[in-house]
């Protein structure tokens, strides 16, 4: 895991007004989750969505796969490889799970064209969407709904998963069966992780980077952070045990 | 790629599809409902159609403004404009092609305002794509500048139709096999309307077949609901805004062509006079939707139709007063669709 897939060197965003991102250093290795942690308003959507494309760096550089991407167009950052599952999950709920899922699948152009080999891989992660496949998404569960979000990203082969707080909200139950899922999926893609749930992320994280005031403020490996007490208490203000 | 085991609880409650027939039930209630008002079938069949067609018509005009609205979020007050362009291009066939139109064929009359249509649809998709270009780009999120500049070019668009046809009325033949009515029983029923409401019935279908069962259509529908989780999906946005407007504005001058040939003169506000109408329609059917702007039209020419029956002089008010009702009922108006 030694070769970058995704690189930030210095990197600005604003807002309108506000100056979110103060220079974010981050590089995310091939292969496994790298997990970007740090409170709220730290700056780790803005993160995200930087990367995507969805606000552009005012300053500063987004590499992916060797490319300088900092003022692609959304579509072509996804074209690139990356998939994007935002912290409100952005399924269309008017939208059954098929439909959910074939739009994401940009290579097909009829449903009967997708590819029922790795609908089935999903199905082993997230069988429920196989029982709801022409529900309405906007009928499904939190938890389901996250499932279809997370699905479609993965639909089709992608370099590297943008994820975004995925288990806000959800019943620690699911949780639990999140981490299962991404404990497999870690075997085969590259996911960048944002979270708020250290005790569901050190389980999983391979690397880690800490943010803080739009910066990144540690960055390192998850056995060390989590091994670590007084270095949380540090960075996050809290340690593993008072989340177990 | 072998399969693992399910990970997750399989075990979760889902929420039942509701399937909303309320709104669905509205039009067939409300023809139902006036039947013993107004006394008498033949008058309440002739009226019914009548009712139906004018709804079409504004329909045709209406569908293409709520999926503008739907997907880009703009407030198109000059969507107007491509009905009148829309009716007066077709005089360009219609006026020359006279014989055609006063032959006793059907297929000759059918082939001309077919030609008609063509030709209408055409010239305000072009208009439609130059519209969103030069007028509409600059001011994306900008409603109070999308009001003005809109009306803006919709007076722009009324001048310009003085310059190239003239300012005066512009007299619309109804080819001769449309002429007339079938009489069934006592009642009376114009084969205009009928058509009308065949081609209304024929857009209808096809917009919901496009949104239903292609991947286009799904795109706009997706787009409508959160145009930026489309983008970040690989779709760029932006082409389909410029199609969708362009779809938009040919419907329009669609409407504009059956609303011309059934009020068989022009003028160029007659597309202007619409403007309040259509807003209406998509209001009462909630924003975007298409379905809800199909019962919208239906609901506010039947209810103009039997008022200015039964009371005439409420009829000036029924679309306010129709409005008023359903969102008291449903502020989102009939079929909300959802939004990010």
């Amino acid at each position: 895991m030694s070769e970058d897939l995704l690189r930030l060197e210095g990197v600005h965003t604003h807002i309108g007004q506000y100056h979110i991102l103060q220079g974010v250093d981050l590089a995310v290795p091939k292969g496994g989750i790298t997990v970007l942690l740090g409170r709220n308003g730290a700056g780790k959507t803005t993160t995200l969505r930087t990367i995507m494309g969805l606000w552009h760096a005012s300053r500063g550089t987004v590499r992916f796969a060797g490319e300088d991407i900092t003022q692609a167009r959304t579509p072509e950052i996804a074209c690139a490889g990356i998939s994007y599952v935002p912290e409100s999950m952005g399924i269309f709920s008017d939208l059954t799970v098929r439909e959910n899922l074939f739009l994401a699948a940009r290579g097909v152009k009829s449903f009967a064209e997708m590819d029922e080999a790795r609908l089935e891989w999903i199905f082993g992660f997230f069988g429920a969407l196989k029982r709801f496949w022409n529900q309405p998404a906007g009928t499904l569960s939190g938890g389901q709904k996250q499932m279809v979000a997370i699905a479609r990203a993965i639909v089709e082969p992608r370099k590297l998963l943008l994820i975004d707080e995925p288990t806000k909200g959800l019943a620690p139950a699911i949780i639990q069966g999140m981490v299962a899922a991404f404990r497999e999926l870690k075997q085969t893609e590259t996911i960048l992780l944002v979270e708020q749930n250290f005790s569901f992320v050190c389980a999983l994280g391979d690397t880690v980077a800490v943010m803080d005031g739009g910066r990144i403020v540690h960055s390192g490996a998850m056995a060390d952070l989590a091994g670590d007490l007084d270095l949380q208490h540090r960075l996050l203000g809290l340690s593993l045990d008072s989340h177990q | 790629m072998t399969a693992v085991p399910q990970t997750l609880p399989q075990d979760s409650p889902l929420a039942k599809v509701r399937v909303d027939v309320l709104p669905l039930l509205l039009v067939p209630v409300l023809a139902l409902l006036m039947l013993p008002l107004v006394g008498s079938f033949p008058t309440w069949v002739t009226l019914t159609v009548a009712g139906l067609a004018m709804g079409m018509m504004v329909f045709m005009m209406a569908s293409g403004l709520t999926l503008i609205f739907g997907l880009m979020d703009v407030l198109n007050f000059g969507h107007g404009a491509f009905v009148s362009v829309g009716a007066f291009t077709a005089t360009m066939i219609l006026l020359p092609m006279k014989a055609w139109v006063e032959a006793e064929s059907v297929w000759m009359n059918l082939s001309v305002v077919g030609l008609a249509i063509l030709l209408a649809m055409l010239v305000t998709g072009l208009l439609g794509w130059a519209f969103e270009r030069i007028i509409i780009r600059p001011v994306y999120g900008l409603h109070l500048k999308q009001i003005l500049i809109t009306m803006g070019g919709m007076i722009v668009a009324e001048q310009l139709i003085h310059v190239i046809w003239g300012a005066e009325q512009i007299p619309l033949q109804l080819p001769t096999t449309f002429r007339g009515a079938f009489i069934f029983g006592d009642a009376a029923l114009e084969k205009y309307r009928l058509i009308a409401v065949g081609v209304g019935l024929a857009v209808f279908v096809t917009m919901f077949l496009v949104l239903n069962r292609t991947k286009v259509g799904l795109l706009i529908r997706a787009g409508v609901e959160n145009g930026e989780m489309v983008e970040a999906l690989g779709y760029r946005i932006r082409r389909l805004f410029v199609g969708v407007f362009m779809a938009g504005s040919a419907l329009a001058g669609l409407g504009g062509v059956m609303w011309g040939l059934y009020k068989e003169t022009l003028t160029a506000a007659i597309g202007g006079e619409m403007t309040v109408l259509v807003f209406i329609v998509i209001i009462i059917g909630g924003l975007g939707s298409v379905g809800g702007c199909f019962i919208g039209a239906m609901m506010v020419a039947l209810v103009a139709n039997y008022a200015g029956f039964l009371v005439p002089k409420v009829a000036l008010v029924s679309d306010i007063l129709l409005m008023v009702a359903v969102l008291l009922w449903r502020p989102q108006g009939l079929y909300p669709v959802a939004k990010r």
